[in-house]
Parts: C-alpha cells; structure tokens; sequence
C-alpha cells in the first residue's frame, strides 16, 4: 500500500496534535493581523490569539458559517493582498452571489499534495491514465483533482464533464485506468455502456475516485460491479481547499483526514457544542496551512463522525465516516451546491413576486434531475401561451446561469400542488442516496 | 527531540514571547527568521535557561527543562552559541576551547574524551588548529566564529542554539561559516535551531522555519515553502509593510 507523504500521514497522535497547536496558534495570528473578518470579531470579543493554549481552546472561537463568507463578498476572507492570489475559484452561495476562494502559489502545491495523497490511497500510481470527468472551470473539482494527478506524475486526461459518448471512446481508446468523476456520472456512465453494449471487462478502468457528492455503499457496490473498478470516496470543498481535505485509502474503512492541514471537529448542529469522537454531528474544519483563505472553524453542513482508531492502511490519521446527510437544505445536484433560497430567489424575481413553486430531485438512470414546478397564478399567468414559455426558459437561463445547472421547469394549474395543512413541501427529494 | 509548547517570556514588564510553541526533530536544521525584536533571541535564551520562561513548557527528549539553570540545560545536551561569539580574548584559542568543556574539567575519565572532541573540532576547522596557541584576539571575525561555534561543541551538544554566526562577516566569510553548519549537521547529525539575519541563506540551508513577529510565531512550514512566501519575503528584506490592515 503506497503512502504519498509518509511523514504526515503517520505521525503519532503526540505528534500531530503538537503540530496541530503551532499551526494553529500561527493561523491565529495571522487571521487576527490581516482577515478584516476575524480582526472585527476577535476584537469585538475580545479573543486574543495567546488564548489558545491547547487544542481544545479553539472551542472558545466562534463558527464561521456560509453567511459570513458571503457578508464578506468578494474578497473580505482573504488573508492576503490580491497580487499574491494566484488562482480564484468559487462555489455557491445560498443566495444569488457566489463564494470567492484565492490561492496563492504555495497553496496551490499544498493542495496538488493533499489530493496526491488521496489519490495514492486510491491506488492511483504514475503509471495510471486517469481520466477527470469533473468540471473544470471556477469550480475547484477539475484543477483540484488535475493538478494532485499530476504532482503523482500520471497522464492526466482533462474531459470535463457531460459528452458521455466521446468520455466513453476515450475510455476505449486511451485505455483509462483511473476515473475521477461523481459517483452520479459514473452510473450514468455504466448505464450508457451497457446500452452500447460494451463489456466493462474490455475496458482497462481499475480504480475510481468519486466525489463531489454524497452517496452510499449500495451505490459504490453499483458502481464496482458495473464499471469493474474500484471505487474510494473522497472529500473537499470549496470553502476549505477544494477535493483533498479527506480520503479513503483502500481499506474503505471512512475517509483520513489530513490532520497537519486542517482540524476536524463535530458538534451539534442545534447547539454548537462540540461532541466526542464517534458521535454523529456537523463537521468543522479550520485550515492550518492555507495562505490566502485561511477558515476558523468553518461549519460545513455535512453531518459525519469521526474515528480516531488507528486504520490497517498504517496512515495515523483520523477517519471521517462517508457524509451521512447536511445539517442544512443545500442540495447537491451533479456534484453542484445549490441552496433552494437561490431558486426562489430566481423564481421569484422573474414571477415579478411570490409564486407557489415545488423543487423535485430525482435520480434518472444515475444522474440527478431536478424540476421546478410552479403554478400559474392568475396576477401573473392570464397571459398567452407564448409568454408562459418565456417565463419557463427565463427560469431556466437564471438557475443555469447563477447556480450552474441545468434544471427542468414545469408549470402547473393554480391551487395543483399537494398541500399539508395548507402549506407546499418547498423540496421533494426522491433520490434514495 | 525538542517540543516547546506556549512559552511566554519576560524582559520585566515586557511581554517578549508569547505562547510560542515549536519542535523539532533529530537531526533536523530548524531557522527562526524575524525581523529584530521579534524575539528570536530571546527564545534561544529562554531555551537555554539564560531568560528562564515564565509561563509554558520546554521538553528535551521528553524530559522537562523549562526552568533549570543554565549549566544544567548544557548538561542535557543543549548548547548555545551566543550572538557576538562572546570569546575570551585574552585566552589562547586552545584554552577557549578547553573553557567549552568546562563540565566534564573534573571527571578524570572524561580528560581522553574530551581531547578527542577537541580533536574533531580541529578537524572541522583547521584553522583553529594552526592558531591554537595563539590568543584569540588576534583572530579575524570568521576564525573568532568559528571558535565561538567550536567551543559549544566542547560540550558534545545533541542540540546546538546558534545565534546569528553571520553576523558582522564578509559575505564570503559568512558563506564559509554555513557551510560548517550544513557539515555538522550532516557528519555529525547534530540538531541545530538556527537564527540568522540573512534569512534566505538560512531558509536554503534548513529543513524547517519558523517566523516570529512581535513575540508570536506567525508561521511555520517547509524551509523550500517558507522562501516563497510573500509575507516571509517582506519580513526579511526589512521592508515595514504599511498594510491598511497592519495593526
């Protein structure tokens, strides 16, 4: 079993945690002398970096949530000057602006390094040709997963996303050993190779790295047996870093994470108290060794536990159980987040005012779908048909345009949508992940 | 080997260090860059016992040093080349050495250990050999370095404090000096905690850094990253950063 950087993925427990400290103490200062954000609220509450004599001080910090991230719109969180970014990525927000995340040149080998340790416990080798069918572009799956192949040293082959057809020939063809994509895609990809009629066996795939979603171990049986690879999970986000914060190695046994970049905690969505070990809760992670977009104790809405048991694989690093479900209503639709406030939000302004609406997810042949319904109100809709479709593509050129996706939208007869008690289910999620 | 953890030192009412933790391995070259009066020294001195800590925890191979007496800390293994060499100028070469051994002067079986120590020092720098008989003020400024570095040695140190041994040298000089520190560290696979005005030649020769501004570590990582960094990049060309956000 290879390990990429065997001096941090197993140190002893004593040795992590005194790491953990300096890193942390030094991120506190730094955060304090130059993120406006956290000058603002450490000095408001009267926080000072030298509080933090051990680990468990950073309970005493406050949380930073998704909100303060987009009070903060564009550049508010970084910790430094612009000219020192030398990438910016962004992911979504829970309202019609974006969340903007900066990397200088040595995050950005910090996170090719982090993602090469994943994709090492993956099995992935510099002999592999992995073939990356996340998007590239402002979202940080692509580079992210691209840039850590590359630090191992493989072929990389940047597909993007969508075109299944042409992803399948270069499967044939090139003979693609990795696949990195959603575990949602690779269904879809297994489903259309089955229509082709093509044998998995033929195809030279021995591992997948699935991410950007959640999903269970039914769908990673589905996948292994489908597509005759092997699948690990694998776990990041924008906010944080990207993919590389947490993977699984071979034993499939929850995801390690890497522990000298970022510290995990769970705590109670509800009351904000950090739980022990083992105890199911939101997960909080506060970056280490990030320049550019330091994050205290950022909540990331995905519920997990953590388990500090020492793993076959050799790694010493904790281990996060596969996400369980969000501590919030953000949706994961593709692999893209999108929070249903954003979509009133669309529906509502392009309604010109408040319309009764139902978001539907459903799984169809392995990828995610989702539809908006809205009833025709009569203020609004005692208009002619032509002017009922604009109002459909309008939606429909809004979520696409701001969330990213592409969603159907359907419209319904007023008083049509099933009420309880008076009130409309505002999601209906169908997907059994 | 050496794990510090939220050390706060003093100077009477001033707050020189605060919480600094570090470590540091066997065998490794670990810089502390800063501007001055960050506190670079002050943390070699609270290492050594010179300006004992007072709040935090100092362990040497596990073993609590935090405020034992100086000699008791040389004792343990650790020695501490001081800022200005601090040689005895009226003294022969020789006998500063000797004065570098001063804790082994009684044991009479330390007396064949400790000539060949002094024997390995003359073999690292053979310039202090030709000059042993001579008084070291009449050495130049890298040979007085190099003595004040040979002298810690005398006390067979696992860990060696160095405090900015370049200072006052000529560049070429200065260059000579680091390349000792880069052979001890390799041949004799002594642990050295270096701190060093020219921080770019000491980021090159460490494996490690830490950066300390005003009394508070404010980073640390990999020597190769660390020379990358912007912020480290400021620091040590000097230059005083008017930030909107400085503090």
């Amino acid at each position: 079993m290879n390990i990429w950087d065997e001096k941090n993925e197993c140190m002893s427990r004593e040795e992590i945690e005194q790491l953990q400290l300096e890193r942390l103490q030094a991120v506190m200062n730094r955060v304090h002398k130059n993120v406006i954000h956290y000058k603002k609220i450490f000095d408001n509450l009267g926080i000072i970096a030298e509080d933090i004599s051990s680990l468990s001080d950073l309970s005493k910090i406050p949380f930073t949530t998704k909100s303060d991230l987009l009070l903060n719109y564009p550049y508010g969180m970084f910790a430094v000057p612009l000219r020192e970014v030398v990438r910016i990525h962004s992911s979504s927000g829970t309202t019609g602006k974006p969340i903007v995340v900066g990397y200088t040149k040595n995050d950005i080998k910090t996170w090719s390094n982090l993602v090469a340790r994943l994709m090492t416990a993956a099995g992935v080798t510099r002999d592999d040709l992995v073939q990356i069918a996340f998007g590239y572009g402002i979202f940080t799956g692509g580079f992210g997963m691209h840039y850590g192949a590359e630090a191992i040293g493989a072929s990389v082959i940047p597909m993007g996303t969508g075109n299944t057809e042409k992803q399948l020939m270069i499967m044939q063809d090139y003979k693609t050993t990795v696949l990195v994509s959603t575990p949602g895609y690779a269904l879809a990809l297994a489903e259309h190779l089955e229509k082709m009629g093509i044998n998995p066996n033929a195809l030279s795939l021995k591992a997948g790295l699935f991410g950007g979603e959640p999903w269970s171990e039914k769908v990673r049986e589905e996948i292994e047996s489908r597509l005759m690879l092997s699948a690990t999970d694998n776990y990041g986000l924008s906010e944080v870093i990207g993919p590389g914060v947490a993977g699984e190695c071979s034993c499939k046994n929850g995801l390690h994470i890497y522990e000298d970049a970022f510290i995990p905690e769970i705590i109670d969505p509800e009351t904000g108290k950090v739980l022990p070990a083992g105890h199911a809760g939101e997960l909080v992670l506060t970056t280490l060794t990030k320049e550019a977009f330091p994050m205290i104790r950022y909540r990331t809405g995905d519920i997990t536990c953590l388990d500090y048991t020492k793993c076959a694989c050799g790694r010493t690093l904790a281990r996060m159980k596969k996400i369980m479900r969000r501590s919030d209503d953000m949706l994961i639709i593709r692999g893209v987040n999108i929070f249903p406030a954003q979509i009133e939000e669309i529906i509502y302004s392009v309604a010109q005012g408040e319309t009764p609406y139902q978001i539907v997810v459903e799984r169809k042949s392995g990828m995610d779908n989702l539809e908006i319904i809205v009833e025709i109100t009569d203020k609004i809709f005692a208009l002619e048909l032509q002017k009922q479709r604009s109002f459909q593509e309008n939606v429909k050129k809004q979520i696409s345009a701001q969330a990213g996706i592409n969603v159907d939208v359907k419209l319904v007869e007023a008083k049509s949508i099933l009420r309880q008690n008076g009130k409309i289910t505002r999601v209906i999620d169908k997907r059994q992940i | 080997m050496l794990k510090i953890k939220n050390v706060n030192t003093y100077y009477g009412q001033v707050h020189a260090l605060k919480n600094v933790s570090l470590h540091m391995s066997a065998g490794e070259i670990v810089t502390l860059i800063g501007a001055n009066g960050a506190g670079k020294t002050t943390l070699l001195n609270s290492l050594s016992g010179i300006v004992p800590p007072r709040g935090g925890e100092i362990l040497f191979q596990d073993v609590p040093i935090t405020n034992l007496a100086p000699h008791k800390i040389v004792k343990m293994g650790i020695s501490q080349v001081p800022e200005g060499r601090q040689i005895f100028k009226p003294l022969s070469v020789e006998d500063n050495l000797e004065l570098g051994a001063y804790l082994y002067h009684r044991a009479k079986a330390e007396k064949e250990r400790t000539k060949k120590t002094a024997d390995m020092i003359y073999e690292l720098f053979p310039i202090l050999k030709e000059r042993r008989k001579q008084l070291a003020g009449t050495l130049s400024g890298g040979e007085l370095q190099m003595l004040s570095i040979g002298r810690a040695l005398m006390a067979r140190p696992r860990l060696l404090l160095l405090d900015e041994p370049s200072m006052g040298l000529a560049p070429i000089v200065a260059q000579e000096i680091f390349q000792v520190i880069e052979n001890l560290s390799r041949e004799s696979e002594t642990t050295i905690l270096l701190v060093e005005q020219n921080a770019r030649a000491a980021l090159k020769m460490a494996h490690r850094g830490y950066v300390l501004e005003t009394g508070r570590l404010i980073l640390e990582g990999m020597a190769a990253d660390l020379l990358e960094n912007k912020e480290v990049q400021r620091a040590y060309l000097g230059k005083d950063k008017k930030e909107i956000w400085e503090r």
